[in-house]
């Protein structure tokens, strides 16, 4: 199960990478595993506001539609288009290309609050 | 009419521990324990349209009626007629309450001269037999033996190659609608040519207790052919694309057949049938809404049932089924709409989870090949 290391991570398995003043914000490994083929990604709306813990966008398999919730509080600068094409990319490269958000940072404490990639690791059973 | 079951866990069909080995992941469906899927819906769904499937379906009910009254008194309970079928022949038919809606739909084989097998769905398997037990009559015998069977539908242009490579000849190929019986070491299998995919493929029901064994040689004999097993979300976007409607999703006690477009299933001139009157009078005067497929427009989230259906501002109808369409790569689904929209070309707005999404009512089946 790949959990990179310069990532952080929440109990509701998004991941996040502090890139300068923003984090850029997808699902993990484990979790597309467990939603398998994703067939469609609601984004969030640029400009609007985050809260961390609460949902942010959406990922829907053929079976279900999951939330995705926001890391961090913020607003949202910077939405991942590729996806509307092609939502399998979360599937195939969730920490890369099937990045979904990107969150200008409010409060950049909460970063710490997030788990690293041991706990995270260790949380998954892996 | 719903009948109330004991709370118990969901019960295990024969091959559940080949589902869990295989990585299958389990859900509770209609009170089973079913493999939802096991590498992955798209995956399998492909599998079948391109090579080979294949699904258990040993949670379905199997139904025996036998006796000298078994043809009168099945023609009486079911909408279709058993004088079209000879013995060696199956068909699709309905069993409907006396508001001429539907029970159950179910498969009836004609396996001997008087004597039926009807297989029904698996969440209504206590429900149809309860049912059957009280309008028995003399001269019928009923025997609910779906503990002992087990099946698994084998789908997908090369069956009929795997067909022929697990029976080596031992039997030929029924043709569509046909059933054969054959004895294999372990049990004898009924065979039907019968599906619920689109594809072609077969359908087989034989002992329980040898389940295991068949589906592992049927795994392996399919190898050459790229079988792959398959679950219950795969199973669904198959049968939704050919508009193949599902008991409890687009049939219910509150629509009849007619409405649901099944009219050939149906014989209205059988004398009398449970529910005659009712679709009688809808032949008579016309139904007041009808079961259609639609097609969202353009890349949308994917319909699921009981959304909300608009036409110029308002609500007509709700989704009874919905999904995303592996093959079409777009959203599908049915709904019962009201019969002044039920035209095809007709646009229509799908409500999903707060948002309008314009569709377009299509013509059945959605899939062709």
């Amino acid at each position: 199960m790949n959990v990179p290391d310069d990532l952080k991570y929440t109990e509701s398995h998004e991941w996040i990478r502090p890139e300068g003043a923003n984090g850029r914000v997808g699902i993990t490994d484990h979790a597309q595993e467990e939603l398998t083929d994703i067939v469609y990604v609601e984004l969030p709306k640029i400009g609007s506001k985050v809260q961390a813990k609460q949902p942010a966008a959406v990922v829907e398999s053929v079976k279900a539609a999951g939330d995705i919730y926001s890391p961090v509080t913020g607003t949202v600068v910077e939405v991942n288009t590729a996806l509307e094409a092609n939502p399998a990319l979360v599937n195939t490269d969730p920490f890369g290309e099937g990045w979904i958000f990107v969150v200008a940072l409010e409060i950049p404490e909460e970063l710490a609050g997030l788990k690293d990639a041991a706990a995270y690791r260790e949380s998954i059973g892996g | 009419m719903s009948t109330p079951t004991a709370s118990t866990a969901p019960k295990k069909t024969a091959l559940f521990d080949e589902h869990v080995a295989a990585g299958g992941k389990m859900v509770d469906f209609g009170g089973w324990h079913m493999p939802v899927q096991y590498g992955g819906i798209l995956e399998e769904h492909f599998a079948v349209r391109n090579a080979l499937g294949a699904f258990d379906i040993s949670h379905m009910g199997e139904v025996f009626v036998s006796g000298p009254e078994a043809k009168a008194w099945l023609n009486h309970l079911l909408t279709n007629n058993l004088d079209r079928i000879d013995v060696g022949e199956c068909q699709y038919t309905f069993m409907l309450n006396e508001r001429g809606g539907v029970v159950d739909d179910l498969i009836v084989y004609r396996v001997d001269e008087g004597s039926y097998m009807l297989v029904v769905n698996a969440s209504k398997i206590e429900e149809d037999v309860a049912w059957m037990e009280s309008h028995l009559q003399p001269g019928v015998i009923l025997e609910n033996k779906s503990d002992e069977y087990a099946g698994i539908a084998v789908q997908g242009p090369r069956a009929i190659q795997l067909f022929d490579r697990f029976f080596d000849g031992r039997v030929s190929r029924p043709a569509r609608n046909e059933i054969k019986s054959i004895n294999v070491d372990c049990t004898s299998i009924l065979i039907s040519r019968t599906g619920y995919t689109g594809e072609d493929g077969f359908e087989l029901f034989f002992s329980a207790n040898c389940a295991p064994k068949v589906w592992q040689e049927i795994l392996e004999k399919g190898a050459d052919f790229g079988i792959k097993p398959c679950g219950l979300g795969a199973r669904d976007t198959l049968r939704l694309e050919m508009c193949y409607p599902l008991n409890g999703s687009d049939l219910s006690p509150d629509h009849t057949p007619l409405e649901g477009g099944m009219s050939i299933f149906v014989d209205l001139d059988k004398p009398d049938f449970i529910g005659r009157p009712i679709l009688a009078e809808q032949r008579e005067n016309g139904i007041p809404r009808r079961l259609v497929p639609f097609k969202m427009i353009g890349k949308t989230p994917p319909p699921r049932s009981h959304y909300g259906i608009y036409k110029n501002g308002q609500r007509i109808a709700e989704t009874t089924s919905g999904t995303l369409s592996p093959t079409l790569g777009i959203g599908i689904g049915m709904a019962y709409i009201p019969t002044e929209f039920a035209r095809i070309n007709e646009q229509i707005e799908i409500d999903i989870r707060g948002r309008r999404f314009p569709a377009v009512i299509e013509r059945k089946p959605l899939h062709r090949k």
